[in-house]
């Protein structure tokens, strides 16, 4: 079988979904680590030389395509997943099976649209301003613990942050674990230790993320 | 248990053909024993028809043990009705109370047509189960049974995956009508079993192919498949079948 044949079968597209989504996953470790150098109390000092180094250093900046690749990918073939799969019914029920799933194993295509909206929002916040800034090279950075604590003065913008970091919580309770389903763990006793993990990861890194604006938008940093 | 006769009203699903457009039909049933299944009740309801000159609902049947999988209902909202682990023709009435309004549904899926009223064509798991092809066997005599050594819990998880009566009750229930956990069912007995070794590749790949060709969605692991089987089949075999369609896809020589 040709890699094509492999890549756009129904199977296949369930695996780059997988793929893309474990990588991801393991991308927001690392933001999730870099950013809680706020926490360090110092007015930011730690925070902005880490935040220097992933912004001017080549290294990163190379790591930082395949991550827009990745994350392209992952949102081109999940929105369109969504939308074939949801062609797939023709006729709908009069009386829906709601019983035995989550809402949030069915609704992976609205979460994660909602993921999107938010980090266009985010990624105009932040990342765009620095680089346009640093004029997409390894130019000079803005202050970006300035940046934040400008951004989350704002009531609004605490909320839509707390909105998008519930979303991907609940995209990941169920998301984590069926990425290792679908690359193929069908041990019980790994299921099992996939299923914890993905239960403490969906609550973990989204809360250390909504933590963020709140520690800015109630002084607790100074 | 105490032996009652129930009133009931049925919201049933008429459609003449596959191109017409179909409807509810509101009916009344009067004095349904409580120990009659679903399709007897059906039965009675068809009786009532016929007498008053309306023409019958059509609906597939076959076994009325739960062990051929034709009788494909989704009531009230789930398939095979409100039971777990069961089929429609084992449904009893005494799932049901006294007054109470239920709704049937044929399968809906592209890839399940409606033929007439509560009838759908699943030729499409035929084309699948065909797509799968041979399973090589010396010819000769037959070989003795313990000749093979496997071990205990392969022979059970494939036994328990051989179960699935292809009543195609997962893709009724699936938000993506996938047909994933039937499919899995069926490359898993063999793929448990030293007998369906030499073949395993191939297999799968030609599988998943004619899947996605009958027009069923791509799973998402929900689950609602196996809430709703009624034989159990477990969710995951869906993981085995994803396990072995990558090994092939990247070890396969061609
Ligand atoms: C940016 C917008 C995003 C969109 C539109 C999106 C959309 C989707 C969709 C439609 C699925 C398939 C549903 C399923 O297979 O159950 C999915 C799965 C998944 N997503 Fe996302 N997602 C987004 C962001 C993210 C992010 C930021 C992460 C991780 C940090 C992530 C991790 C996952 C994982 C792990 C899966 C499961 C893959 C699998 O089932 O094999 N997603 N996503
Ligand atoms: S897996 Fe279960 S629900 Fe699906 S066809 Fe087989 S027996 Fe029916
Ligand atoms: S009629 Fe055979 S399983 Fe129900």
């Amino acid at each position: 079988m040709t890699w094509k044949e492999v890549f756009t079968s129904s199977v296949g597209k369930k695996l780059v979904m997988s793929f893309t989504g474990i990588f991801l996953i393991l991308f927001l470790i690392v933001h999730a680590g870099l950013n809680a150098c706020i926490w360090a109390n110092d007015g930011g000092t730690m925070f902005n030389a880490g935040a220097h180094f992933m912004g001017n250093n080549v290294v990163p900046r190379i790591l930082e395509i395949g991550l827009f690749v990745g994350l392209f990918l992952h949102i081109i073939q999940g929105l369109m997943l969504e939308i074939s799969n949801r062609s797939k019914r023709g006729t709908n029920y009069a009386v829906s099976y709601s019983k035995g799933s989550k809402w949030y194993s069915r609704s992976m295509g609205l979460l994660g649209t909602i993921i999107l909206i938010f980090l266009v929002i985010h990624l105009s916040d932040f990342w765009l301003p620095n680089r346009a800034h640093q004029g997409f090279l390894l130019g000079e950075e803005i202050n970006l613990y300035a940046k934040m604590q400008e951004e989350f003065s704002e009531l609004w913008v605490v909320i839509v942050y707390v909105a998008g970091c519930l979303s991907l919580g609940y995209h990941l309770a169920h998301g984590f674990q069926s990425a290792f389903r679908t690359i193929g763990v069908h041990n019980k006793r790994y299921n099992a230790i996939f299923s914890c993990l993905g239960y403490g990861y969906a609550i973990i890194i989204p809360l250390a993320f909504i933590m963020m604006p709140i520690s800015f938008y109630f002084h607790w940093l100074n | 248990m105490e032996h009652k006769n129930i009133n009931l009203t049925l919201k049933v699903w008429r459609q003449q053909s596959t191109v017409s457009k179909g409807e509810f039909v509101t009916y009344q049933v009067k004095n349904i024993s409580q120990e009659m299944s679903f399709l007897e009740m059906f039965d009675v309801l068809n009786e009532q028809l016929i007498q008053e000159d309306k023409e019958p609902i059509a609906f597939d049947h076959d076994c009325r043990e739960g062990i051929c999988g034709m009788c494909s209902m989704y009531i009230d909202g789930k398939p095979h009705g409100p039971w777990q682990a069961n089929t429609t023709c084992q449904l009893h009435m005494r799932a049901f109370n006294d007054g109470d309004t239920i709704t049937v549904e044929p399968w809906r899926a592209q890839a399940f047509p409606v033929l007439k009223d509560l009838v759908v064509d699943r030729t499409s798991f035929d084309r699948i189960i065909q797509a799968g092809g041979y399973v090589s066997v010396n010819t000769g005599n037959a070989v003795d049974g313990n000749s093979l050594p496997i071990n205990k819990n392969d022979a059970d998880a494939s036994f328990a995956a051989a179960m699935c009566i292809g009543c195609g009750a997962c893709v009724a229930a699936c938000k993506n009508s996938s047909a994933m956990l039937f499919l899995s069912a069926k490359v898993s007995h063999l793929a448990l079993l030293p007998q369906g070794d030499p073949e395993r590749q191939s297999r799968v790949v030609n599988m998943v192919a004619q899947m996605d060709k009958e027009g069923f969605g791509a799973c998402t692991n929900t689950g609602a498949c196996e809430a709703t089987c009624p034989k159990e089949i477990s969710l995951s075999n869906i993981a085995r079948l994803n396990q072995e369609y990558l090994l092939a896809s990247f070890t396969s020589a061609e």
